[in-house]
């Protein structure tokens, strides 16, 4: 069974997906069960291969016994770096599922089972593609997860969200399509899909061969779009503010991360460290190009008035945040990148299903409809302040590691743009959401005088969200407070695989370099 | 190397007021059950501290630690002479802070005190931790905490004005601290993580930086710590006197500016170390920041009318004073800033204090308007003179003894121009705190001097308003008669048992 | 001047139609006005690639991959995962390879079969984007880009 792992979590998805459609026809009722019983099997599952990367190292999963020598299999490959991503899909893929609850039954009765195929699908993609080792099938698997984005987005109640999702299709199909030119590029090249053989095909040939130049330039400029890198993340904030609360809880803190997650293997497991950092000297431009998508994504945050939209551009910051990290070419610089995916991942869920419920319980977009929301809902509150101070980096959640990570990466490196460039962006990211704290706790028109407070007056009729919307939100809350204490755990899991030299046999990461 | 010995103390006493705010929240019905609770808290928290003091004293160390949170820094609490110091000036005036606000709060018939009386304890929890961070990362995390946890407390009012305040508030402490502090302490993890960022009366950054990048670090952490109001980062200060008094009194007069120098010194004491700056020669920048923060903010304060915002400017120059002591880096001039803390905060509590008790009974803020009241309210009057005496530093108050230290230390270092400034602000803190005193009991007003004093024509604030306020008075003078246990703890710091 | 022009553009003139008809693709899509245009030139797009990746796999004179011996198994596969692996141009040198079977008489098989997936994905694409166009039409009564943005900025003044 354990051997069966890395397919199983796939599996249990894909017949979750059918049996869904099956129950739906049934009894729509049935379809939430399902959904959720799915995800938590997938999770318990990325916790048992989890486990078994610990204890025996990589694991080499070839799909149907189509082992190596014949050529044409498909490779699983998990080390510890895609065991702990695997981990996050699953685990937000539950929550926002557990959240979706009542918002599904409420909105699209009749689509309730068409969202939970598409929603079991899409997490299946993104697993898929975090798990695979075939350069290949990773295209496939992220033409899956989009494709299913597209319609998950475009199920919004908006009528701008069919344009954002049409947008939306036009450039992710831009971006898998370079992808897949660049593959086949690789492939001409080495004659291989399997990403470790591509490995040491490249590292066989002598000299830089400018056909992989190319395929990695292309390839890199899709997993651009795809993650919404500035400046190509003009999709990004239409599509993820107009879809339905359960849509963007889902889609906006997995995809991109995913995509900077298949951006970090390409450069540590198919092209390798080495060639990356020493072959190409890149860095310097696309550490300044990070610079620029931080500043840049701050700086629109700053000017929205609706709250989805500012996590957007949070969003397109953070991913300057990892880029940036992942090409500062050093060991911490990458080890800050992967924690990063991982803390990012849960922070955005907390944003989208903070903004969520506000959306449900009291009908609100803009920032200046948050008044008086500490008093109103508590307990949301409290879980959406977690993922605020997470935001902005405060100790001890997670956000303050990774910024510590990455800052030290970007001082030992010397990249101070980029230093400077983190730390504008955690103020930058305080005002917003302090801005945010002092309407919800003083209201919109704060009272002249001393000592009245607004709800001596007024009954609020605004309540406190249902608990299928809570225990999600409460549980990030938890996760990224626990994700920040035993970050060192997480470090010494990443690192593992950074000094696997088969991964990438590189000097230049597993390093503990230093200033002077 | 001081013996350590590993105890669970500090955690106590630190958990002790966190976990007060359960029963402040169950309790929110029951006001008396309540404020019971954080009395409860703060003596057994007191308890604690004091418990520490015998082992502190003979020289060992006490030792937590509580999180292997990266691989080379944990989150730690160390307890040294200066921590101790600290603690138990803390402690011992949350005590005597939550009567006063009982009082207070009650007089003035607040809203939200069940949060207002949570979020104090959090506020507390935070200073205890910074006291006992053993190590610049769980320094920086409690001060973080403390920042957050007193922005309610800051803003209590909800309105405008609390509103513009509170934002002040926090875009100082929040900027500075991510702004300087934060970069500054990372680049100390990236250069000396070996060292685990430990405390250490060595310094941990011996040896690691050198010429303009250590002026630079110094310099980010002495603005990053911007709790310590040294200019130009001040202004939040007299922001944050819209809080109601207590606040300002606890946090604003004792918790949290005395976290910002309380921070710089560890960052002169621990993190650099004294030999260390000496052999740097970079100090004096410092020495002449603060100098002029000096000067500046206690003539600022003689034009103030408000009672708490010339109180406010006064806080600020008398900050100043506890980082121009440590930047001197003598030996006399850092013992005389770590009983400074003290001191000052018993003085500066006093008078805080008598602002609230005169608004809780007279509704006046505002000097001009104070003539003559000391005949209403003479005993808030006479502690008031005698938080005055201290802050200035006059005899019979402990405010002498550790001026007295700042003096001598300035003239050990070699800068007379410091000593003048001293004295010059010693003048200054005369010219605006006594006549004060002077007019509320001799007021201008003919008709209301020659009024006679009678008992019965008093109208004090509520006891549990003036017995805090009398208490801290003595402190004062108690502070000098028996100011040993103070200069013990202080003079472990500086002769390199801590 | 012409060798360079051979070397470049006839040996690997199947390159550069496929380039040329992804431009074409890629400049519908950024500039055309029409929704369905736009579709139109992500098929074109998509199907650039497929061409690319379907002529690389070709050789001069190479059949079908099917195997008409069936008396050799094993070595046949493996032989022909080791073909799989080689490029044209690399082909020279696995000449030593005097099996009864040549690789060279066979075109690689895995490009087109890579490509079947991409064709799937190519047509499920288009089928979501087509069903978004008919929402967006459903919504807003036309499909050219520049109306549905006039509309909604309209409908954001109004709200």
């Amino acid at each position: 069974m354990a051997e069966q792992y890395p397919i199983l979590v796939l599996l249990v998805l894909l017949f979750g997906a059918l049996l869904v459609g099956l129950a739906g026809m049934a009894d729509r009722r049935i379809c939430f069960p399902v959904t959720v019983t799915a995800l938590a099997l997938a999770l318990a599952v990325s916790l048992g291969i989890l486990q078994r990367v610990i204890n025996e190292g990589v694991i080499r999963y070839f799909v149907a016994g189509w082992s190596r020598p014949v050529g044409i299999g498909i490779e699983l490959r998990i080390d510890t770096i895609n065991a702990l991503v695997l981990l996050t899909i699953t685990t937000v893929g539950l929550l926002a599922a557990v959240f979706s609850f009542r918002r599904v039954k409420e909105d699209k009765t009749e689509k309730t089972p068409l969202f939970y195929i598409l929603y079991l699908l899409l997490i299946m993609g993104l697993s898929g593609m975090v798990i695979t080792g075939d350069a290949f099938n990773l295209y496939v698997l992220l033409e899956v997860s989009s494709l299913t984005s597209y319609a998950l987005i475009a199920m919004g109640k908006s009528r701008r969200a069919a344009v954002a999702a049409f947008s939306y299709i036009i450039m992710g199909t831009i971006g898998a399509s370079f992808y897949l030119l660049g593959v086949g590029y690789l492939y001409l090249r080495t004659g291989t899909l399997n990403m470790v053989e591509i490995h040491q095909a490249i590292t066989g040939l002598e000299g830089v061969s400018s056909a992989i130049v190319v395929a990695f330039v292309m390839i890199i400029v899709g997993l651009m779009i795809k993650m919404a890198f500035f400046p190509l993340f003009g999709w990004l904030p239409n599509a993820y503010s107009y879809c339905p609360s359960s849509t963007s809880c889902v889609v906006a803190p997995l995809m991109t991360k995913v995509g900077v997650y298949v951006m970090v293997r390409m450069m540590l497991t198919v092209f390798g460290t080495e060639w990356v950092f020493e072959n190409l000297q890149y860095s310097q431009w696309m550490v300044g190009m990070a610079v620029i998508a931080i500043l840049a994504g701050s700086v629109m945050a700053l000017a929205q008035v609706e709250l989805k939209k500012m996590f957007c551009y949070i969003i397109v910051a953070e991913v300057g945040y990892m880029v940036g990290g992942a090409w500062l070419a050093n060991h911490w610089g990458m080890v800050g990148t992967v924690y990063h995916i991982m803390s990012d991942a849960f922070m955005t869920l907390c944003m989208f299903l903070a903004a969520g419920i506000f959306l449900k319980q009291a009908g609100v977009v803009r920032i200046d409809q948050l008044d008086g929301m500490f008093r109103k809902m508590p307990l949301t509150m409290a879980g959406f302040v977690v993922g605020a101070l997470a935001m902005i980096g405060i100790p001890p959640t997670c956000g303050f590691f990774s910024k510590l990570y990455l800052i030290r990466g970007g001082m030992e490196s010397g990249h101070w743009g980029y230093v400077v460039a983190l730390l504008i962006s955690s103020l930058v990211n305080a005002v917003l959401f302090f801005r945010i704290f002092e309407i919800a706790y003083f209201g919109k028109k704060p009272v002249e005088g001393h000592g009245h407070h607004a709800d001596h007056s007024e009954r609020s009729v605004i309540k406190e969200a249902r608990l299928s919307a809570l225990v999600p939100l409460l549980t990030t809350a938890v996760i990224i407070i626990l994700l920040g204490i035993f970050n060192q755990d997480l470090v010494d899991l990443i690192e593992r695989s950074l000094k696997g030299a088969e991964v990438i046999g590189s000097a230049v990461l597993s390093g503990e370099g230093g200033l002077g | 190397m001081p013996e350590v010995i590993q105890t669970y103390t500090p955690l106590w006493a630190c958990l002790s007021a966190l976990l007060a705010v359960i029963p402040i929240i169950l309790l929110r019905k029951e006001s008396f059950l309540r404020e019971g609770a954080t009395f409860v808290a703060g003596i057994v928290m007191l308890g604690f501290v004091i418990s520490m003091v015998p082992e502190v004293l003979s020289g060992k160390v006490l030792e937590c630690m509580l999180v292997q949170i990266t691989r080379d820094v944990p989150i730690k609490f160390r307890v040294d002479g200066l921590g101790l110091l600290f603690a138990l000036v803390a402690s011992t005036l949350w005590i005597v802070t939550s009567l006063y606000s009982v009082g207070y709060m009650r007089g003035l018939k607040e809203h939200s005190q069940t949060r207002f009386f949570a979020f104090f304890a959090v506020s507390l929890t935070a200073t205890m931790g910074v006291a006992f961070a053993g190590n610049l990362l769980t320094l920086y995390l409690f001060y973080e905490i403390l920042s957050l946890a007193t922005w309610p407390l800051v803003t209590h009012h909800q309105d405008k004005e609390a509103r513009s305040g509170g934002r002040k508030y926090l875009t100082y402490l929040l900027g500075t601290s991510v702004g300087f502090a934060l970069p500054a302490l990372i680049f100390c993890y990236v250069k000396a993580s070996a060292t685990g960022l430990e405390f250490s009366t060595a310094g941990f950054l011996v040896g690691s930086v050198e010429g303009a990048t250590a002026l630079v670090l110094l310099l980010l952490f002495t603005f990053g710590f911007s709790k310590a109001g040294l200019m130009p980062f001040h202004s939040w200060l007299p922001g944050a006197m819209v809080a109601p008094t207590p606040v300002s009194a606890l946090l604003h007069a004792v918790a949290v500016v005395k976290v910002g120098v309380f921070c710089i010194i560890r960052v002169f004491t621990g993190v650099f170390g004294l030999e260390f700056l000496k052999e740097l020669d970079i100090a004096i920048v410092v020495s002449w920041i603060a100098a002029f923060t000096v000067i500046t903010s206690s003539l600022i304060a003689l034009t103030q009318d408000n009672l708490k915002r010339r109180l406010a400017f006064s806080t600020i120059g008398q900050l100043a004073y506890i980082i121009l002591g440590v930047s001197l880096l003598t030996d006399r001039a850092v013992m005389g800033s770590m009983t400074h803390i003290a001191m000052h905060a018993a003085g500066k509590i006093t008078l805080f204090m008598c602002a609230g008790a005169v608004f809780v009974a007279t509704g006046k803020k505002y000097i001009s308007e104070m003539d003559g009241l000391g005949r209403k309210m003479p005993f808030t009057f006479a502690a008031f003179t005698i938080g005055a005496l201290s802050v200035i530093g006059l005899p019979p108050t402990g405010g002498l003894i550790s001026k007295f230290y700042l003096v001598t230390g300035a003239m050990d270092a070699g800068q007379p121009l410091l000593v003048t400034v001293f004295l010059v602000s010693t003048l200054l803190n005369a010219a605006y705190l006594l006549p004060i005193a002077y007019r509320a009991f001799f007021p201008k007003d003919r008709q209301l001097a020659s009024q006679p004093f009678s008992w019965k024509s008093t109208a004090e604030a509520p006891w549990a308003c003036v017995v805090p306020i009398c208490i801290t008075a003595a402190l004062a003078i108690v502070l000098f008669v028996k100011p040993q246990l103070l200069l013990k703890l202080a003079s472990l710091m500086v002769t390199g048992t801590g | 001047m012409g060798e360079i022009f051979k070397q470049y553009v006839i040996d690997h003139f199947n390159f550069w139609i496929a380039v040329i008809l992804m431009m074409i693709g890629l400049y519908a899509m950024i500039t055309k006005n029409n929704l369905i245009k736009k579709l139109i030139g992500m098929s074109i797009f998509q199907t650039a690639i497929i061409l690319f990746y379907v002529s690389a796999g070709v050789k001069d004179g190479a059949t079908i991959p099917i195997l008409e011996h069936h008396a050799v198994e094993v070595e046949q596969v493996e032989m022909l995962a080791a073909a799989a692996g080689h490029s044209p141009s690399e082909h020279a040198a696995s000449g030593h390879e005097s099996h009864a079977i040549n690789p060279d008489d066979y075109s690689n098989p895995l490009p087109h079969v890579l490509m079947l997936t991409a064709i799937v994905v190519g047509v499920a694409t288009l089928g979501v984007a087509l069903a978004v166009s008919q929402v967006i039409y459903k919504n807003y009564g036309t499909l050219e880009e520049s109306e549905i943005l006039a509309k909604i900025k309209a409908a954001e003044n109004d709200g």
